[in-house]
């Protein structure tokens, strides 16, 4: 009886994948502990978050994929609406406007878009099943830099990249002629000594601490330089938990957030990035083969999306902190503290749970 | 048929999709094993490297704040530089007892009461961990003293810092402005701008004028040293550098000698004087008067020399060239001329018979010339010399206010003249619309006869005023003034000139402009309201006088300058434009109080052009030049004031 309900409460639950998000949340809750600073405090709050995520994600995977499919359009119309909301009468905080008061809540409608761009996209390409033409592909980008420019200006360059990465993801899979993929890239790398040419010395200057921030110490250098030092000085099995003298002594900042990693990688060292980049895969490589096994260009194309831009957030992330990529707002997924990330990356997953155990059904019925 | 292609169709799009699905999992391991090997360079390669820093009480980033630009006059004279300085500064959250260090260290160093109140005031308006200013300026003894005693006074640091200093001391404050300690405001500004990385070794911000208006071009970027620190939180080796750029070097269109002369020739009085070069819009002098000393304010000014500054009568601290607001009183009168003429009225030979006052129909007010009895025959050119107000009152009616007003304004008035300094206020040019947006009340004809003489509301900054003569001298062109003609790239040592702006154009008739031009220069001719400023001149000056009424008079009363209040008196106003076939100067001066424009402002503005265009120096002291200048006494106009209903509303020009 009881393990009858317990199989049908659990029975829309990819257990692989769950085991992989589980292992990957409690690691992060440890780190948290001792980024924090060992405050009881934010992990709870940090617990709250994760239970009504993964509430989140129950419900996702229970919902029928076809039900997605029909709500992609006015979620994503809604989205762009709040968005414009945000854009008149957001509340600005720390420089940017990103937040809309309801009066009893604060909404950041930029994460809605998170997964209604993809799922707009998927739901547009779905549409035109067999070979997409040009035009469509066309539209295709319209429809997704009207958010990402919105989400840009508010300004949130971190976001804007992850929805136009989500958004990409999509329309490569949806069939992008190789020939518009490699030409375009030669076609941009072509034009960056013009643009380059094209720009004011001070536009330039903010390009290149953008992407070399220690020409910029005192600023945005400062960041990356603290961030190395911690990683560096974890060396191969780190300083152990709550002894990494970086993250304890307040040389690190944004250390529970988007710094995390760091934290991470001085008290866990080399062994503890890799195990972290093994756990990744694993996730990543479980999406592809649940978006490999999807029946519907809808769910293929939302399925391979969600699964790429998790890897987009981990990669840019990691990228940002041990100091190759520029420093965007960019949590690293499952771990960074934070409620609205969690939620709306167990959405994402609750989604390709969904994709995976409703598929079955739909083939025999 | 249909279904099997179908179902090609669909296995080729599922081949496709995972195709791509298959590159995008090779991107993946790419990317992954990208960031691993970064990995093993951060911490198996480097290790060693970043373990030692760790180690070592980890790094510091100490700026290198950059030298500021230096501000100097056309000719090179200097107004700004900066020179180092000993400073004694504490870091309170570093000091167990505040008061017995202080104390000791008074023992070794004079600190003055001023010090340790400015000391308190920064201290309360800063964070613990910053270092607070005890004293500055410390002699060559007092800081070896110091530097011995050291070690007795951990949080407390002998500095060496870059002092402000303004070498000509109250010459041309307004035009250079001062810096000041960075405030809130300030730091909230330089954020919104996201500047805050370049300031983090900057204690000081341009607040006013030059200093103001540019601290982006002077500031200069910040350096800095990426430093081991020990526990002491001293460096003990520096790991990388970059050396700050210094700010640029401002050269102002000012020549500070003509400066000087217009300064010295106010004496104790109270006003403003702008001299511009008319086809370039560089502006030569900029006198406000009085001045106060900028240096007091580099390190906070104290209490006292605030307060005295701050609640004199004689208000030092307003830049009265930009904000100091005044009826234009008859120097408007020139340009309400080339109104009238432009207009096609009042060309010659056209001509009034003055009776010495002016009535409009279905009215018994007279609006009164200020020569009782008047001036008999008049055109325009003598109404123009001799300042006839009858004359004016009739043209203005006959333009009406919309058309008077929309002609003049090509000359600047009612409008900021966008020179390179902030806090311009832009005076006041009256409309029907305007005044009906203020007051609710409609527009009254006797508010267009008054405002043909420069009267009512019509309000203008010396500014504007010199502005307005410049466009005059130059024909109708608008040249934006500039107070900055060059700047020095420090890095490259390349001078780069501020190229003139033109920014309105009204065509001109010659003929009419000649008409104009002769009325002026006919002023500072015998028998004009300025005969004494042209005597003797080598030049021909192109003139007009003004006084503007400070106290209104009421209709039968006498206005009696010797039993006035002497802050009642009448302000006496000035324009000029010289030589005037080929204008290389035009100016404006107005002396607060100064009573009639022909005798108080007039002798200034000649000082200033015998200069500018001879190189003559002025012999004569400009106190005892005004008692002996005689003129006629010309143009204290006070047709408002008056008694009568209908005109009640206009009782306001003091």
């Amino acid at each position: 009886m009881i393990s009858q309900l317990l199989q049908g409460l659990f029975k829309h639950i990819d257990s692989f994948l769950m085991g992989c998000l589980l292992f990957t949340i409690l690691v992060g809750l440890f780190v948290l502990y001792s980024a924090s600073g060992q405050s009881f405090e934010r992990v709870s709050a940090q617990l709250v978050n994760i239970a009504i995520a993964l509430s989140v994600m129950w419900l996702a995977a229970n919902v029928q994929p076809q039900l997605l499919e029909r709500i992609a359009v006015p979620v994503y119309l809604l989205g762009v609406l709040l968005l414009l909301a945000v854009e008149i009468f957001g509340h600005i905080s720390h420089g940017a406007q990103r937040w809309l008061d309801l009066g009893f809540t604060k909404i950041q409608p930029s994460e809605i878009m998170r997964i209604a761009a993809p799922m707009m996209l998927a739901w547009f390409f779905s549409k035109h099943d067999a070979s997409p033409r040009v035009i469509d592909f066309v539209i295709a980008a319209v429809l997704l830099l009207i958010p990402v420019i919105l989400i840009m200006k508010q300004p949130d360059l971190g976001t804007s990249l992850l929805i136009s990465s989500s958004g990409f993801f999509v329309i490569y899979l949806a069939g992008l002629s190789w020939r518009f993929l490699i030409g375009g890239t030669v076609l941009v790398g072509a034009l960056m000594p013009i643009f380059w040419s094209m720009l004011h010395d001070y536009q330039r200057k903010r390009i290149e601490i953008l992407i070399d921030p220690s020409q910029d110490p005192l600023g945005a250098g400062y960041h990356t330089i603290q961030a190395t030092i911690a990683l560096g000085s974890g060396g191969v099995t780190g300083k152990g938990w709550l002894n990494g003298s970086q993250a304890q002594l307040d040389f690190l900042p944004e250390r529970t957030t988007d710094f995390i990693f760091a934290v991470f990688g001085e008290e866990f060292g080399m062994a503890g990035n890799l195990m972290l980049l093994v756990l990744f895969g694993l996730i990543i490589a479980r999406g592809l083969v649940i978006a490999a096994q999807a029946q519907s260009t809808f769910t293929r194309l939302l399925a391979g999306s969600i699964t790429l831009t998790f890897f987009t957030y981990a990669f840019v992330n990691m990228g940002m902190v041990s100091g190759i990529l520029p420093v965007v707002g960019v949590p690293l997924p499952l771990i960074s503290y934070g409620g609205t990330s969690m939620v709306t990356l167990l959405l994402g997953f609750g989604i390709l749970m969904s994709i995976q155990t409703h598929k079955k059904l739909v083939a025999s019925g | 048929m249909k279904s099997s292609r179908e179902l090609k169709n669909y296995q080729n799009e599922q081949h496709n999709f995972k195709l791509r699905l298959a590159v995008l999992g090779l991107f993946v391991f790419i990317a992954f094993s990208l960031l691993a090997t970064r990995f093993y360079y951060l911490q198996i390669k480097r290790y060693d490297y970043y373990q030692t820093l760790a180690e070592n009480n980890r790094i510091s980033i100490v700026p290198i704040t950059p030298n500021r630009g230096l501000i100097s006059d056309r000719n090179g004279v200097v107004f700004a530089h900066n020179f180092f300085v000993y400073t004694l500064e504490i870091t309170p959250s570093k000091v167990a007892n505040l008061e017995t260090t202080i104390s000791e260290i008074s023992q070794l160093v004079e600190v003055s009461p001023a010090d340790l109140k400015r000391f308190n005031k920064q201290k309360n308006e800063s964070h613990n961990f910053e270092s607070i200013l005890l004293r500055t300026h410390l002699n060559e003894v007092e800081a070896a003293k110091f530097a011995v005693n050291r070690y007795r006074f951990p949080g407390v640091e002998l500095k060496s810092r870059l002092f402000r200093h303004y070498p000509l001391g109250k010459r041309g404050s307004h035009i250079v402005g001062y810096i000041g300690r960075i405030n809130d405001k300030d730091l909230k500004n330089l954020e919104e701008a996201n500047l805050l990385s370049n300031y983090k070794g900057s204690d000081h911000i341009g607040k006013s004028g030059i200093e103001q208006s540019y601290e982006s071009t002077l500031h200069g970027t910040t350096g800095f040293q990426q430093v081991e620190i020990d526990a002491d939180g001293r460096a003990v080796r520096i790991l990388s550098s970059q050396t700050p750029i210094s700010g640029n070097n401002l050269i102002l269109s000012i020549d500070s000698k003509l400066q000087e002369i217009a300064e010295t020739a106010f004496g104790e009085r109270r006003g403003a004087l702008v001299a511009i070069k008319p086809s370039t819009g560089e502006v030569l002098a900029f006198a406000s008067m009085p001045t106060f000393d900028p240096n007091l304010f580099v390190d906070g000014i104290d209490f006292d020399s605030w307060n005295s500054l701050n609640n004199s009568l004689d208000k030092p601290l307003i830049n009265r060239p930009l904000r100091g607001v005044y009826p234009p009183g008859s120097t408007f009168k020139p340009f309400v001329a080339l109104a009238g003429l432009e207009n096609g009225k009042r060309q010659p030979p056209f001509s009034i018979s003055d009776p010495g006052y002016f009535m409009l129909p279905n009215s018994r007010h007279r609006y009164r010339d200020w020569k009782p009895g008047g001036h008999g025959n008049v055109d325009m050119r003598r109404a123009i010399t001799i300042s006839c107000d009858t004359f004016f009152y009739g043209l203005a009616i006959e333009l009406g206010i919309d058309k008077l007003t929309s002609f003049v304004r090509h000359f600047g008035f009612g409008q900021k003249s966008g020179i390179d300094i902030a806090n311009e206020v832009g005076g006041l040019l009256p409309t029907p619309e305007w005044k009906m947006r203020r007051y609710k009340q409609p527009w009254y004809m006797g508010e267009t006869v008054i405002t043909g003489i420069g009267q009512g509301y019509t309000l203008v900054t010396p500014m504007q005023l010199a502005q307005a003569t410049a466009i005059l001298a130059n024909k109708g062109i608008t040249m934006r003034p500039r107070l900055v003609s060059a700047i020095t790239d420090t890095k490259t040592g390349a001078t780069s000139l501020t190229k003139p702006i033109m920014t309105d154009k009204i065509s001109l008739d010659e003929k009419n402009l000649e008409i104009v031009k002769l009325g002026m220069i006919d002023v500072t001719l015998p028998g004009g309201t300025a005969a004494s400023v042209g005597a003797n001149a080598g030049y021909s000056i192109a003139a007009k006088t003004g006084t503007a009424q400070v106290v209104g008079i009421k209709q039968n009363e006498k206005y009696d300058e010797k039993n006035i209040n002497e802050r009642h008196r009448d302000h006496a106003l000035f324009i000029a434009y010289a030589p005037a076939e080929d204008p290389k100067i035009a100016l404006a001066v107005i002396v607060e109080n100064g009573g009639h424009g022909g005798s108080a402002a007039g002798p200034i503005a000649r000082m200033v052009m015998d200069y500018y265009l001879l190189g003559k120096l002025p012999i004569i002291e400009p106190s005892t030049a005004s008692e002996n200048v005689t003129t006629p006494n010309e143009n204290t106009t006070n047709a408002l004031a008056t008694p009568s209903g209908t005109m009640a509303e206009e009782e306001h020009y003091d």
